[in-house]
């Protein structure tokens, strides 16, 4: 099945309900439907999809900023240096292992807590304003925020409660690690983590409170524990949630440049794949192979996103259930 | 029998009863706890705000250190003389002025898109959203040359179109899904009444889907606020927005802590706010629309 199909049935009904236009002259008709949607269609196609045309010319060409004279056509040489580089291949297990740690982790914490504010509880609006306030500051600013307050070594948040905790017990020797050399990854790893989890917990959260109760309550009087409630009730219902949950966060996650940046500078092996292109370009002025590397990503890209809209389009499929 | 029976039975459950309030209260207590060490990240930055340099920068942490404004009175350019207000202002003008565009764009493609459809909507809304998953990054290059060749760069009018196509696809997506609960009956009315395209869209939908409205503007909004990446390559001092200010007062030497966070403090502010202040809305945005 097509994901057109699949899709068209999402609110279709109402659409058929809506006065049918005049059939008699048929082109003017669809022309005036289209008329409303022309100007953002165009706007995205000449916006979006020619810079990648011209990234997809470029990454053909031989072309460095630093010695302008020597421009021309270079073949598939800037792929060929991709593909034997590396740091791109290094980057691209990066970017995975960065995505799927930063989303699962997320996820599942993120379940938890909306598992938690889902009951009824002194002060249930605070704490989550509590913890939504992660996802409201600036990206940059988070980063900054870990980077400098918490992780640094001398006078870092972490360390500084690790004195604080040893002191308690009379030792005047803590342990002090320097956690973004010692764990890069992990630490630019654990700042998006912190602002990831209140995203998916406010998602989860709205699916756990559109669910049926009358149903739970029926399981409950039939004796189902609370564990059969979940696993059986609870869990299916909040799938598609769940799924639209990480794949909204895989899309930011997987494009995320900021914590890199500003929290290791790509450095100690944390580069991803859009900062080494940031990298490429914006350092080495080669502008072939930043190109090149480009449209490797969107190749990438491409095939991570049809998996992730044929899961749209069955949200959708199942939502008009 | 009846009489009898019942006492006995209340006096069996109310050991299960006092342990699930107990349980309550217990997981109560957990949430309290979670919401707290999420916070205290946010905590922190705020109280070294407020700090003084030197007191920021000690191990153990002194948590109550005399407070002072000094931090905030940097950020403000007391020590530099750098005015925070340029970049301020071009923040809100690029997510401001992209956040009308992208509502001017998506309010009447969403009609097309849900209730007048055009033939094979669903591949439109596919193609919008599929923008959305091609990396950004892949674009910058050409997007730096064609401005640097139209003399483009460093002009805040180049932020504010490729926000507009940043948040385009998510505003098409969500107002779609506000639009396609618009009661038929209203709209049927309205077209036997002879109204135009623009009489419909403006005094009719508009005035039913408004909280839909403010969600997606309220998304469009926070996104642009927060973008780094194409500020950081395509402005300069003239049109540079206020998250790359944010990075420019990290130093290699001297203390800063306590402005950096000062300063992060006050760039957040207006997402914080608006995010507080519209909680439901954002879950609304955050789901494109799916999650009511």
């Amino acid at each position: 099945m097509s994901t057109p199909s699949l899709t068209r049935r999402i609110r279709a009904p109402q659409a058929e309900q809506a006065p049918a236009p005049r059939t008699e002259r048929r082109s003017p008709g669809a022309w005036a439907r289209r008329a409303p949607l022309l100007p953002a269609l165009v706007f995205m196609i000449v916006v979006t999809q020619l810079p990648f045309v011209g990234t997809l010319v470029i990454s053909f060409m031989r072309w460095n900023a630093l010695d302008p004279g020597d421009r021309g056509y270079a073949g598939l040489q800037n792929y060929k240096e991709e593909f034997t580089d590396p740091q791109l291949r290094h980057a691209l297990t990066t970017t995975v292992v960065l995505t799927v740690a930063v989303v699962l982790v997320s996820l599942v914490l993120g379940l938890g807590l909306a598992l938690l504010l889902d009951r009824k509880f002194l002060g249930r609006g605070i704490v989550r304003t509590l913890l939504i306030t992660p996802f409201l500051v600036v990206p940059v600013a988070s980063a900054l925020l870990w980077k400098h307050a918490l992780y640094n070594a001398s006078y870092g948040f972490i360390n500084g409660a690790l004195t604080w905790i040893w002191s308690l017990f009379g030792s005047d020797n803590p342990p002090q690690p320097d956690w973004l050399t010692t764990h890069p990854l992990l630490a630019v790893e654990a700042s998006l983590v912190w602002q990831w989890t209140p995203f998916m917990m406010l998602i989860l959260l709205a699916g756990l409170q559109s669910r049926p109760m009358d149903i739970a309550e029926a399981a409950r009087v039939d004796g189902a524990g609370t564990w059969q409630i979940f696993r059986y009730l609870t869990f299916p219902h909040l799938r598609r949630y769940l799924e639209l949950a990480a794949l909204l966060g895989s899309v930011y996650v997987v494009q995320n440049f900021d914590a890199v940046f500003t929290i290791t500078s790509g450095g100690l092996g944390t580069a991803n794949l859009p900062y080494t292109v940031y990298t490429t370009f914006y350092q080495a002025h080669d502008y072939g192979q930043a190109s090149a590397a480009g449209v490797i990503v969107v190749i990438l890209s491409i095939i991570v996103a049809t998996f992730a809209l044929r899961t749209v389009s069955s949200l959708f499929r199942e939502e008009t259930r | 029998m009846a009489s009898v029976a019942l006492p006995s039975a209340r006096r069996r459950l109310a050991p299960a009863a006092r342990r699930e309030r107990r349980n309550r209260s217990l997981l109560g207590l957990l949430a309290w706890l979670c919401g707290i060490v999420f916070f205290l990240p946010f905590a922190w930055m705020v109280l070294t705000s407020f700090h003084s340099e030197q007191d920021a920068a000690t191990n153990p942490p002194k948590i109550d250190a005399p407070l002072t404004l000094h931090g905030y009175r940097e950020f403000f350019g007391s020590g530099t003389g750098v005015s925070p207000w340029p970049p301020l202002t071009n923040s809100l003008t690029a997510a401001a002025v992209s956040t009308a565009l992208v509502l001017v764009l998506a309010f009447p493609a969403a009609y097309a898109l849900s209730i007048k459809p055009v033939r094979k909507w669903t591949d439109v809304m596919f193609f919008f959203l599929s923008t959305k998953m091609l990396p950004a990054v892949a674009g910058l290059l050409p997007v730096y040359l064609i401005a640097k060749n139209a003399g483009l760069l460093d002009n805040i009018w180049l932020l504010i179109l490729l926000y507009t196509s940043m948040n385009l696809p998510i505003a098409v997506w969500m107002m779609r899904s506000f639009l396609a609960e618009v009661p038929v009956e209203i709209l049927e009315a309205a077209s036997i009444d002879g109204a135009g395209l623009p009489t419909i869209l403006v005094r009719i939908i508009a005035p039913v889907v408004t909280p839909g409205i403010a969600a997606t503007a309220l998304i469009s909004f926070i996104f642009s606020w927060n973008e780094l990446l194409f500020a950081r390559v395509l402005t300069g001092v003239v049109a540079g927005t206020a998250p790359v200010f944010l990075t420019g007062f990290v130093t290699s030497q001297g203390l800063f802590l306590a402005k950096v966070c000062a300063a992060a403090v006050c760039i957040s502010l207006p997402v914080l706010a608006a995010g507080f202040a519209a909680q439901d809305k954002l879950v609304q945005g955050l789901s494109l629309g799916a999650v009511k």
